[in-house]
């Protein structure tokens, strides 16, 4: 740089800014105060996402939707054959019109109301079956990652259960039981904590011997309040991210069942059973709708849950706190 | 190397110890079905005389242990039984046999193009990361995560056949039929490997010495291969031979769509039918499938990373 442009843009600046400060008293007790808050600070993070924050609104919109359309005025019945009024036969595979918004089905039911009515089990299922793996799957990790006493034990019930073969325990429960959304849960129960458990149990070994737990415990510090107050609170994003998955997983796990015959009876609209019905007439075009008017609506449901639950475990870590 | 045989074999008989309970378990769980079962549809025209008979030749009238002893005694021979209901009189042997072949080339034909996909795609979207192939690889891994494979298979189905005119079922003398089948079961596959292969690229590339090779003036190329690959890879290696196993399991949904005879659908078929030789057998071969695969991808990470100790038990405690 030549002498001349230095000496422009030294003469550029403000003589001000070389005033002396003056000393203020509460200004210098700001410093010393942050008003962090860790969920507010994570409300922010996620809020910053527009994708997100748009699946989510969207997400709200058609839970509440679901829940509803069947007090809703004008609304037809799930469940109800409707029949052509002059002739009286069934109105089979109707195509997507003003009277059935979606069309109807092989034997005459609204498709519209079905879907609704479907994702109303669905997600009520995904709900069930998400907070029973989220309580005991962090339970048992817990204990399983932290008391080493139990470690072997719970191992090794673990590679028990998790090679017994899901179906067995299904088609015996649908022996015991009549096949409903209840037993449907109780078998999803069965096994799909374990994958939570040792989860938890992993991120909790890798934690368990920091020193600050070191401390804790040599200031004597009983295990259940390290476990509650030192290890979860640090888990909290990862375990977050689990529990938003639990839902399309057990959405999933129920369009599985159905598709091996093992899921809700007829009567009872799912997602699974829509979707099954759709594959069986999927080889003629003109009753495709069947097929794909399920298929979205699981669609937008799956990935919103998914997308929703990644951005929120993203910004649940502290790390990506500003 | 002694250390590691000691540890090898302390682990094989805890392995073995695992799969009796679970053997034995699955063995009296199919025992607490009903007996309708293993009639089919004959049930209802066969006296009670003829059932009790058919029952007591099958040794299902006997006392749960005696049948217990019974298989055990048989599969110390390798003897694993002949099918009940399934199909009747064969024996067992004879129907994984003529079954695993198919799923195994479809699993490996799957396996090998979702990792040759995933992975340089994962690379890709580590490069250009938060940029147009990250995203769009982003988009990808999230619809194949949400959304259950029985969909996504089912639409790749309906109009990949339209569209490339490929036919619709799997036929064994025309190789055309098997284009869609494999390339619908790496589906899944590539997106994991994409995801985890991004993930711990994206770790690697922000630690400091990283920055170090950088600045001492290592090529990119040279860093790429010579420090994040090879990191990269150590935590995808303990997936590999688990992997390369598990696909004798075959797809239940794929080898029903395409009806291949794999597989695939054979143990839920099998308990559905209480077709308990059979059912056994493949909970015994699926549970070892899954336990050796385990212990082979412990040992290739231990071989790819030395720093990796398996007999520590870590900790201060």
């Amino acid at each position: 740089m030549s002498d001349t442009k230095l000496n422009k843009s030294i003469d550029n600046i403000d003589p001000s800014l070389f005033d002396f400060a003056s000393y203020d008293d509460n200004m210098a007790e700001k410093t010393g105060y942050s008003n962090y808050s860790y969920w507010q600070s994570t409300f922010q993070v996620f809020l910053k996402n527009k994708v997100a924050l748009a699946l989510l609104i969207l997400i709200i919109v058609l839970v509440s939707y679901t829940i509803l359309q069947q007090y809703l005025p004008n609304q037809k019945s799930p469940t109800k054959i409707y029949n052509d009024v002059t002739t009286g036969i069934q109105i089979r595979n109707h195509a997507p019109s003003k009277e059935f918004w979606f069309g109807t089905n092989s034997i005459g039911q609204d498709l519209w109301a079905r879907i609704w009515g479907g994702t109303r089990t669905s997600l009520q299922i995904g709900l069930l079956v998400g907070i029973w793996q989220a309580v005991i799957g962090i339970t048992i990790g817990c204990i399983w990652g932290y008391v080493r006493a139990l470690d072997g034990i719970i191992t090794e019930i673990y590679n028990v259960l998790d090679n017994i073969p899901n179906t067995i325990v299904m088609v015996l429960l649908a022996y015991i039981l009549r096949p409903s959304i209840v037993t449907l849960v109780i078998a999803m129960c069965f096994t799909n904590w374990l994958s939570m458990a040792r989860f938890v149990r992993n991120q909790i070994i890798i934690i368990r011997d920091r020193e600050y737990n070191l401390a804790s415990r040599c200031l004597g510090t009983p295990a259940r309040r390290i476990i509650t107050k030192n290890l979860l609170p640090y888990l909290v994003s990862v375990i977050m991210l689990q529990l938003a998955l639990a839902i399309p997983m057990a959405i999933g796990s129920e369009v599985f069942l159905t598709y091996i015959g093992l899921g809700l009876p007829l009567d009872t609209p799912s997602l699974g059973n829509l979707i099954n019905e759709g594959r069986i007439i999927m080889m003629s075009p003109s009753l495709r709708y069947q097929l794909i008017f399920p298929a979205v609506v699981l669609s937008v449901i799956t990935i919103s849950f998914y997308v929703i639950g990644n951005t929120f475990a993203d910004a649940s870590d502290p790390r990506n706190h500003v | 190397m002694k250390q590691l045989l000691k540890y090898s074999l302390k682990r094989l008989g805890k392995s073995v110890i695992t799969l009796f309970i679970v053997v034995s378990i699955v063995f009296l769980f199919m025992r607490l079905m009903p007996e309708e079962g293993y009639f089919g549809q004959g049930y209802e025209k066969l006296e009670l005389v003829q059932r009790e008979a058919i029952l007591t030749n099958l040794g299902l009238n006997d006392p749960w242990y005696i049948q217990l002893e019974h298989f055990y005694k048989g599969l110390a021979k390798g003897d694993l039984g002949t099918s009940i209901t399934y199909r009747p009189q064969v024996a067992v042997s004879e129907i994984i046999s003529s079954k695993i072949l198919y799923s195994l080339y479809f699993g490996l034909g799957a396996l090998v193009i979702s990792l040759i996909a995933g992975i340089s795609s994962g690379i890709l979207m580590a490069r250009s990361k938060n940029k147009f192939w990250d995203k769009l690889g982003n988009g990808y891994i999230v619809f194949i995560n949400a959304v259950p494979a029985a969909v996504y298979y089912l639409f790749v189905q309906l109009y990949a056949t339209d569209i490339f005119n490929l036919p619709i079922l799997f036929n064994k003398s025309d190789p055309l039929s098997f284009i869609l089948p494999v390339l619908s079961m790496s589906l899944g596959p590539t997106a994991g490997y994409a995801m985890w292969m991004r993930r711990y690229m994206v770790d690697e590339l922000n630690k400091d010495y990283i920055k170090l090779a950088r600045a001492k003036g290592l090529s990119n190329k040279a860093i790429m291969k010579k420090h994040v690959l090879r990191n990269a890879f150590v935590p995808m290696a303990q997936y590999l031979p688990a992997s390369i196993l598990y696909t004798i399991v075959g797809s239940i949904y794929i080898e029903s769509l395409y009806s291949i005879p794999g597989m695939g659908g054979l143990l839920v078929d099998t308990i559905q039918r209480q077709d308990n030789p059979v059912v056994q057998a493949l909970v015994l071969i699926y549970a070892s499938v899954g336990i050796i695969g385990l212990f082979l991808g412990d040992m290739l990470m231990a071989g790819f990373d030395p720093r990796i100790n398996l007999e520590k038990q870590g900790g201060t405690r």
